[in-house]
């Protein structure tokens, strides 16, 4: 087992206070595979995928714990090289497209910056480069694109673009942070496919961050289930889906509507779950103060 | 009036804005449909879902029934009554039965307002007594507890903010809500309590509810009726269990198969 991306009991807590957001956590991709880091709203989810690409809100700070990135601890590296480290073998695919792209600037320059300031490639391979990838996610028309400016775009057309951005420099690790919450589903279902075509292509370790686990279950192999900032359950995606093991895991899944099987009733998280995974958390937390 | 007349009925609704992207250097910009004849009804005591793609015209629509934009032809008609061009003044009755759920809790409630001031205002406006106790009695009934009528909305979860805008919408006894898209901001578990908590209310109070969302899945646990919009007309419409089993346009069967279930066997769903 050759993990590309392990993080290995990481704990984090904000700065001036002693309640940890992340609580031990353990999780691991492997080259060319897809993990699901699910929870509701406030559980760490994207506290996770910042925490490896080091964008983590400066009220936030590592305590204990590795992020080891093709086996190199990230957080052992001074600051330079951890931000060279990322930067070459790491990407985002963020959630807003209207947000992440700058709307001043035209859409190839937004590609071609990262390879020509970070890997230093010269602005002719760079722009042949960002053409190639316009045409791979099926972007028609890709000359005319690269001279847009991000408003002339519709939702998936901009989200497209944030996804040649990402696989621009080839890198390793891709962090999917819900890159398709704010799309409608039939859009939605076409970027997910391209998004699992683009990674199965290029071999790409992916960590996928959603709230969505019917979304889970179509583009991950794997998925670790958080809560308050702890990893309640990690399983393959097929096993889990055929029965979860926490109640917490078994809870989310029952809350989540079916179109096919209306007539089950919707639980909302029972209180006595909330108040059992509470607390196996307390219980973390007094473990690990006394260690 | 009798009771088996449904309660919003809608002939040839058309709603036109000018298209400024069209507009010439002088001269008025061309009109663009944004809804284009529409003919529906919803019965009391139904709950009409309304999806359809982002620009499809589902919040137009919404925004059209509760007289917040005035339409461009055809005719809506409340309780037997024509509201398609009333005045403000004439509306005021129309107002207080026919109330409004909004997508965003946290930018539809005041955040300098106690939850007591958001649920009495609409109250005091439209000049009901007792507003004190009629707000209590509307977080009793959407499970808050009353010492809430003290709480700002910060310091709510999102959840709980939402069961506030609630609360607003039936202080009012109003007998028909608009709920657009109100559970989509919302994690899986508060989205249940929401779901669960419409169904009730709409068979305790005797509410018509029409409820806009792109999520079919909640569509299909919700309503008892479904509209299918695609730029802005009706491509199908009638009660859910016809729409979700044998869908007819082939607009709603690309609908129906674009959703992920919580399944990893939903055969060849990426292919």
């Amino acid at each position: 087992m050759n993990a590309f991306l392990a993080i290995r009991n990481l704990s984090a807590i904000l700065r001036g206070g002693s309640q940890r957001v992340l609580r031990s956590v353990d999780l691991a991709v492997e080259a060319g595979e897809v993990r699901g880091l699910v929870g509701e709203s406030g559980a760490g989810k994207s506290m996770i995928g910042k925490a490896v690409l080091g964008i983590l809100p400066s009220a936030v700070s590592i305590v204990e714990g590795e992020i080891l990135l093709d086996g190199r601890n990230l957080l052992a590296m001074p600051q330079k090289e951890r931000r060279r480290t990322i930067g070459t073998v790491a990407a985002l695919i963020p959630q807003d497209p209207l947000t992440a792209l700058n709307p001043s600037r035209r859409i190839g320059r937004q590609i071609t910056d990262r390879l020509v300031d970070i890997l230093g490639w010269t602005e002719a391979n760079a722009s042949a480069r960002a053409l190639e990838l316009l045409d791979e996610v099926q972007i028609q028309n890709p000359q005319r694109v690269m001279a847009s400016y991000p408003h002339e775009l519709s939702g998936g057309m901009r989200q497209r673009v944030l996804i040649a951005a990402a696989f621009a420099a080839n890198p390793k690790l891709i962090i999917a942070d819900e890159p398709t919450t704010a799309l409608d589903v039939t859009v939605q279902k076409q970027i997910l496919k391209l998004i699992r075509e683009m990674q199965a292509r290029h071999g790409t370790a992916m960590l996928f961050v959603t709230h969505d686990l019917g979304v889970v279950s179509k583009v991950c192999q794997k998925l670790s289930v958080l809560y308050s900032g702890k990893v309640v359950e990690d399983r393959a995606v097929s096993e889990f889906f055929a029965e979860p093991r926490h109640a917490y895991s078994k809870a989310l899944l029952a809350a989540t509507p079916k179109y096919t099987d209306p007539f089950a009733s919707l639980l909302p998280v029972d209180e006595a779950v909330i108040a059992s995974v509470d607390a196996e958390v307390k219980a973390a937390d007094r473990e690990w103060r006394h260690v | 009036m009798s009771e088996d007349e449904p309660l919003v009925s809608v002939r040839g609704l058309e709603v036109a804005l000018p298209d400024l992207t069209r507009k010439p250097l002088f001269g008025k910009a061309p009109p663009i449909k944004i809804l284009d004849r529409l003919d529906f009804d919803i019965g009391r005591g139904s709950i009409l879902g309304i999806v359809g793609q982002s620009g499809s015209g589902k919040s137009t629509l919404g925004r059209t029934m509760l007289r917040l934009i005035e339409p461009t032809g055809g005719t809506i008609r409340f309780a037997g009554q024509d509201i398609s061009h009333l005045g403000e003044a004439a509306l005021r009755p129309f107002r207080r039965q026919a109330q409004m759920i909004f997508q965003d809790p946290m930018s539809s409630l005041n955040p300098r307002h106690r939850v007591s001031t958001i649920i009495t205002g609409p109250l005091r406006l439209n000049g009901f007594d007792r507003v004190k106790e009629r707000a209590a009695e509307a977080l009793d009934h959407v499970g808050l507890p009353r010492s809430f009528l003290s709480r700002y909305p910060h310091e709510l979860s999102g959840g709980q903010r939402q069961r506030v805008g609630i609360a607003r919408a039936i202080a009012m006894r109003p007998q028909f809500i608009l709920a657009d898209e109100i559970v989509s901001g919302l994690d899986v578990s508060s989205q249940a309590q929401v779901l669960n908590l419409l169904e009730k209310l709409v068979r305790e109070l005797d509410l018509t509810l029409a409820f806009i969302s792109h999520d079919l899945s909640v569509i299909r646990r919700l309503c008892s009726h479904v509209m299918v919009l695609y730029r802005g007309r009706i491509v199908e419409h009638g009660p859910v269990e016809t729409v979700f089993d044998r869908p007819q346009a082939a607009y709603t069967r690309e609908l129906l198969d674009a959703i992920p279930l919580p399944d990893p066997n939903q055969a060849n769903w990426l292919a």
